[in-house]
C-alpha cells in the first residue's frame, strides 16, 4: 500500500476499499517501525493526523474533496504549521509553535490531505547533506551509512522509504532536486515566485522556492496543482495563471528540443553518473526528441555569487532571532548586547554563524560593491545564459549532482569541497527557471537523479517530460530494502 | 583572501553573535575558505551589466494602506521568552 501512487489510493479511497483514517494509521505504523533508523522527521503529528483524515472520510463519503484528499503527506520543518512545532532544524526554534500557517501548508491541508509530520532538515536549510540538524542527521534509506542530500533531506528519506506519500520541499540552491537525487524520488523546483513564499521560514529570499518531493511526476503534479498560484500575502508571487499540470502528462515528446549543455559534462563529473545521464538522454531519443549541445559559460560563477548573494540574505533573514519575541534566549542576560550575542551564538549552529558572518561581511560598508553587487552582476550573466540557451530549446538536461550520495562525515571537515557538490543546481535558482530530478538509474548501489530545466513559468512542460519518461522506465518505482517488509 | 582574528571579532559583533577565542579561530579558517572561493568573481569583467536583484524583475507590488490583521496580541506573546503585562521583556536598556 505504501508504495501506491496518488492517483491509486485516491481511487482506492473513493472506492472505500479503505478509509484515509486506515491509510494515515498504516503510515504512522511505518514511521513508529523505521523511522528510528532513519531520522528523517522531526516531530510526528499523530493526532492532527488522525483528525485530518477522519475528515477527509466524511468528505469522502459525500462524495466532495480532490485527488488529495485523505492522502497521507509530510511537511518540510520550513514550513509554518499553526499550533505544530515548526523548528526550522535549529535549535533557535525548538520550542516554536508557529501562530499563524503557512500559504502552502494551509492550500494542501483545504486539498484535504493529511499531514503526517514534520521533517528534518539542514538548520535554516543551509547545507547539502542534512548532517547541519540540530535534530540529528538524516540517513539515506539506500544505504544507511550515506547523507540523503540536503536540505529536504528529511523529506526525500522519507518518501523514498515509503513513510510519506509525498513531501513538501524548499529548494534556494538545489536543496530540492539535490536530496531527490541522492534518495531516488521526484523533486521539482517551481520557477520563482509560483508558489508562495508565505510562512515559509526565509533563508534567502530572491532564491527560496518551495516545491513539491514524490516517487513520481505525476504524483508531483498533484501536489503542485494545490500549492501553486498567486498570494497577496508573498510581495514577490507570480500574478501568472497557473496551468493544469495534471493535463498535459500525457502529451507525446515527438520533435521536443533537448539542450545538453557541455559545462554540465566536464571535470567533476563521475563518469558513471555521465553514463546514466546519456542513456536517459537516448531514452528522450527514442521518444522522439532531439538533442543538441548547449553551452552555459558562466556556470562555474554561480558558486562564488550565490555563496554571496544567500549568505547576505541569509545575514539580513535571521536578524530577526533576537531572543526577543521567539526563538532561544541565552540565560541571565547582563544586558540587551550581551542577550542577542548569547542567545544567537547559543541558538544557531556553526554552519548558520558561518553564513551569517560570511553575509554580514559581504555587505559591511566599503564592501558592498565588491561583493553582493558583483554577484548580482554576475546573476544576470547566468540568467541570460540560461535566456538564450532556452530560445534554441525547449528544456535542458545534466545531471543533479557530480556523484551519488557521499558518506555520512565525509565531507564535513571541508565545507568548501561540498559547496562545490552544487555545481549543477546553484545557477538554476540564481535565473529562477524551474528544474527537476527525475530517478534515471543507480551507481554503486546509489541513485542518480536526471536533472530537466526549463523556461520561466513551464512547470507542465518538465513534468510532461518527466511523466513521459517514467512511463517508458522504472527506475522511480524502486524500492530500497529497508523500506520493504514492514 | 583571508582575515585574521581581529577581523573575524568585528564581523561577529556586527552580526551580533558572542564568539569564544576558539570559535574565532575556527571561523578565521573557514570565512577565509569561503571567501577565497568568492574572490574568482573579482577577474570577471561586468562594466554595463546591471545587477538582479529579482529573477523575474518584477517591481514591487502595492497594497492599499488598510488594516488587514485581527489583533492577535496573546497568541503573538505565546512564543516569547519573556513577557510582562501584555508586553515583550527585555534586559533594562535604559539606566
Amino acid at each position: 500500500m505504501f508504495e501506491q501512487s496518488i492517483s491509486t489510493l485516491a481511487q482506492k479511497l473513493r472506492n472505500k476499499d479503505i478509509s484515509s483514517v486506515e491509510l494515515t494509521r498504516l503510515f504512522l505504523a511505518r514511521i513508529a517501525k523505521l523511522d528510528p533508523q532513519l531520522n528523517s522527521y522531526i516531530t510526528v503529528s499523530e493526532q492532527r493526523a488522525l483528525e485530518q483524515a477522519a475528515a477527509a472520510d466524511a468528505l469522502i463519503q459525500n462524495g466532495q474533496g480532490t485527488s488529495l484528499t485523505g492522502i497521507p503527506i509530510a511537511h518540510k520543518d520550513l514550513f509554518c504549521t499553526e499550533g505544530t512545532l515548526t523548528t526550522c532544524g535549529s535549535k533557535m526554534l525548538n520550542n516554536f509553535i508557529p501562530p499563524y500557517e503557512s500559504t502552502v501548508t494551509s492550500r494542501i491541508q483545504q486539498a484535504g490531505a493529511v499531514m503526517l509530520g514534520k521533517t528534518n532538515m539542514d538548520e535554516f536549510a543551509m547545507g547539502s547533506s542534512n548532517e547541519n540538524s540540530f535534530y540529528g542527521a538524516v540517513k539515506n534509506p539506500w544505504n544507511l551509512d550515506m547523507v540523503p542530500g540536503g536540505s529536504s533531506g528529511g523529506s526525500a528519506a522519507a518518501i523514498a522509504a515509503g513513510l510519506a506519500v509525498a513531501a513538501t520541499g524548499t529548494d534556494t540552491g538545489g536543496s530540492i532536486r539535490q536530496p531527490a537525487s541522492f534518495c531516488g524520488i521526484t523533486g521539482l523546483k517551481p520557477t520563482y515566485g509560483r508558489v508562495s513564499r508565505f510562512g515559509m521560514i526565509a533563508y534567502a529570499s530572491s532564491l527560496d522556492q518551495g516545491g513539491p518531493m514524490a516517487k513520481s511526476a505525476e504524483d508531483c503534479a498533484h501536489l503542485m496543482q494545490a500549492m501553486a498560484g498567486f498570494d497577496e500575502k508573498d510581495s514577490t508571487s507570480a500574478e501568472t495563471p497557473v496551468e493544469d499540470y495534471l493535463a498535459n502528462l500525457n502529451a507525446p515528446l515527438t520533435g521536443l528540443k533537448i539542450g545538453l549543455p557541455k559545462e554540465y559534462f566536464g571535470e567533476g563529473l563521475d563518469p558513471q553518473v555521465a553514463d546514466i545521464i546519456m542513456a536517459a538522454v537516448k531514452e528522450f531519443e527514442k521518444l522522439g526528441a532531439t538533442v543538441k549541445e548547449i553551452s552555459l559559460p558562466n556556470l562555474q560563477l554561480s558558486i562564488p555569487s550565490y555563496y554571496v548573494i544567500a549568505p547576505s540574505e541569509a545575514s539580513s533573514n535571521l536578524s530577526r532571532f533576537d531572543g526577543v519575541r521567539f526563538g532561544h534566549r541565552c540565560d541571565d542576560p547582563k544586558d540587551l548586547l550581551d542577550m542577542y550575542k548569547r542567545s544567537r551564538a547559543e541558538g544557531f549552529g556553526s554552519e548558520v554563524q558561518k553564513r551569517i558572518m560570511v553575509g554580514t561581511y559581504a555587505l559591511s560598508e566599503g564592501y558592498y560593491d565588491a561583493y553582493y553587487l558583483k554577484a548580482q552582476k554576475i546573476r544576470r550573466l547566468i540568467k541570460e545564459d540560461f535566456v538564450k540557451a532556452l530560445n534554441e530549446v525547449d528544456v535542458i538536461m545534466g545531471p543533479v549532482a557530480p556523484t551519488t550520495a557521499f558518506g555520512l562525515g565525509s565531507k564535513t571537515s571541508d565545507p568548501v569541497a561540498m559547496y562545490l557538490e552544487d555545481i549543477y543546481t546553484l545557477s538554476v535558482n540564481l535565473a529562477g527557471i524551474p528544474a527537476m530530478s527525475v530517478p534515471a538509474g543507480f551507481a554503486n548501489g546509489m541513485p542518480v537523479g536526471l536533472q530537466v530545466m526549463g523556461n520561466y513559468f513551464a512547470e507542465a512542460k518538465l513534468l510532461n517530460v518527466a511523466h513521459q519518461y517514467q512511463q517508458h522506465t522504472d527506475w522511480h518505482l524502486q524500492t530500497p530494502t529497508m523500506a520493504k517488509g514492514a | 583572501m583571508s582575515i585574521d582574528k581581529q577581523d573575524v571579532q568585528k564581523i561577529a559583533h556586527l552580526a551580533r553573535l558572542a564568539l569564544t577565542e576558539a570559535d574565532a579561530d575556527q571561523y578565521q579558517h573557514s570565512l577565509s575558505s569561503v571567501l577565497s572561493l568568492v574572490e574568482q568573481m573579482q577577474s570577471v569583467d561586468t562594466d554595463g551589466v546591471e545587477p538582479l536583484s529579482n529573477p523575474l524583475e518584477m517591481t514591487q507590488r502595492l497594497r492599499e494602506d488598510i488594516v488587514t490583521e485581527e489583533n492577535r496580541r496573546d497568541a503573538f506573546l505565546a512564543n516569547a521568552p519573556q513577557t510582562e503585562a501584555g508586553l515583550f521583556l527585555v534586559p533594562k536598556v535604559i539606566d
